[in-house]
């Protein structure tokens, strides 16, 4: 399991737009690079982001090498209803996490 | 180890050295100089990835080792009170060695001392977490000068290290960071050289690394041979680079370009 920071405001007025800011631990090593041996270091990088509120897609991204290691992403999006938001992360080698948190919303 | 203590006699000849280097009112943090971005990075308490390291020293420091050893919290309690300004007087003096050791040198004599537990390996990521982990509950706080006399030796060879010319290119510490901070080497531009926010993320590591990690990198570029991690040479340096920085406040985590 990555470690993984998720920042949700506890609590939001209906309609009010927030802002999302996620950050896993991984290497995102490029598939590129030689290691200590000299031979290429196979390509082990997260390679999707979705984040689903009550079961809808609300935000998705596509990630690629060139990403930095231990990606952080930010977004917002308009709260509605008081729900659950689940962060998944996908990637080589079957990396998948899922992580949850719940935007009260008053 | 002879070099080292012929070293620590030539320089104690010399005297008191902790009061030189860059004149206090004049010392300044690599922070000051980075690009607003970086420094954003480190202040927003999300987007700084050394927090992953630090949320894993914070589980590490109330884990067992093994069953029936004691966690780290088992003797030193809650670590934002009894680890407060802790970091900020290190490297400090080791009874048990009779030497100076540095933060990341004493977490590893407690696990093999006090919790019967493999030390870990160097830069590994629990050391570097718990060692950010315990360097974190000093930050704000003015890294202090430890009035111990049982260090003096380790300062001046710390001192004469830092001046000392080494490697294929002639280079000192002191010629870039004493002589020229503030100019450009190629594209970057020369910090004053203050050991203020380590263990810290260096985006060119893309992870959280020591300040040993940092001086190694230093000697490769410099074409020397790097001290051993760990290494006698490497803690007086470490020694002599906090008295140089005293009072710069204490950045754990820090990010760096």
């Amino acid at each position: 399991m990555a470690r993984t920071l998720i920042n949700v405001p506890k609590t939001a007025q209906a309609g009010e737009v927030v802002t999302i800011k996620t950050l896993i631990s991984h290497p995102m090593e490029t598939g590129f690079r030689p290691g200590a041996d000299g031979r290429i270091r196979p390509r082990d990088i997260i390679t999707e982001f979705t984040c689903l509120y009550d079961g809808e897609t609300v935000f998705r991204a596509e990630l690629f090498p060139a990403t930095a290691a231990n990606p952080y992403l930010t977004f917002t999006l308009r709260a509605t209803q008081t729900g659950t938001l689940t962060f998944t992360w996908r990637g080589d080698n079957g990396f998948s996490q899922t992580e949850t948190a719940t935007l009260t919303v008053t | 180890m002879r070099r080292l203590a012929l070293l620590m006699l030539a320089a104690l000849a010399a005297g008191p050295v902790w009061a030189e280097g860059i004149p206090a009112a004049e010392r300044r943090s690599g922070f000051d100089t980075m690009s607003p971005d970086i420094q954003a990075m480190q202040r927003d308490g999300m987007a700084n990835p050394a927090l992953l390291w630090l949320a894993d020293g914070a589980e590490l420091w109330g884990r067992a080792p093994a069953p029936g050893r004691s966690a780290c919290a088992g003797c030193h309690g809650e670590a934002g009170t009894t680890m407060r300004g802790v970091a900020a007087g290190y490297p400090a003096w080791d009874a048990e060695t009779a030497a100076p050791i540095d933060l990341a040198g004493r977490i590893q004599a407690c696990r093999r001392r006090h919790q019967g537990a493999e030390p870990y390996a160097d830069e590994s990521r629990e050391l570097l977490g718990l060692a950010t982990y315990v360097a974190a509950q000093s930050a704000g706080l003015p890294i202090t000068v430890p009035d111990d006399p049982r260090l003096g030796p380790a300062r001046a060879a710390g001192k004469a290290l830092f001046t000392q010319r080494m490697g294929q290119l002639g280079l000192s510490c002191a010629a870039c960071h004493d002589d020229n901070h503030g100019r450009r080497l190629g594209a970057a531009l020369i910090p004053q050289g203050h050991p203020t926010g380590y263990p810290l993320y260096r985006l060119e590591w893309q992870g959280v690394g020591s300040v040993q990690r940092r001086l190694r990198n230093c000697m490769t570029g410099m074409r020397a041979e790097p001290f051993a991690y760990g290494a006698p040479e490497f803690v007086a340096l470490e020694r002599y680079l906090m008295d140089r920085a005293a009072p710069l406040p204490v950045e754990t985590p820090a990010v760096r370009p």
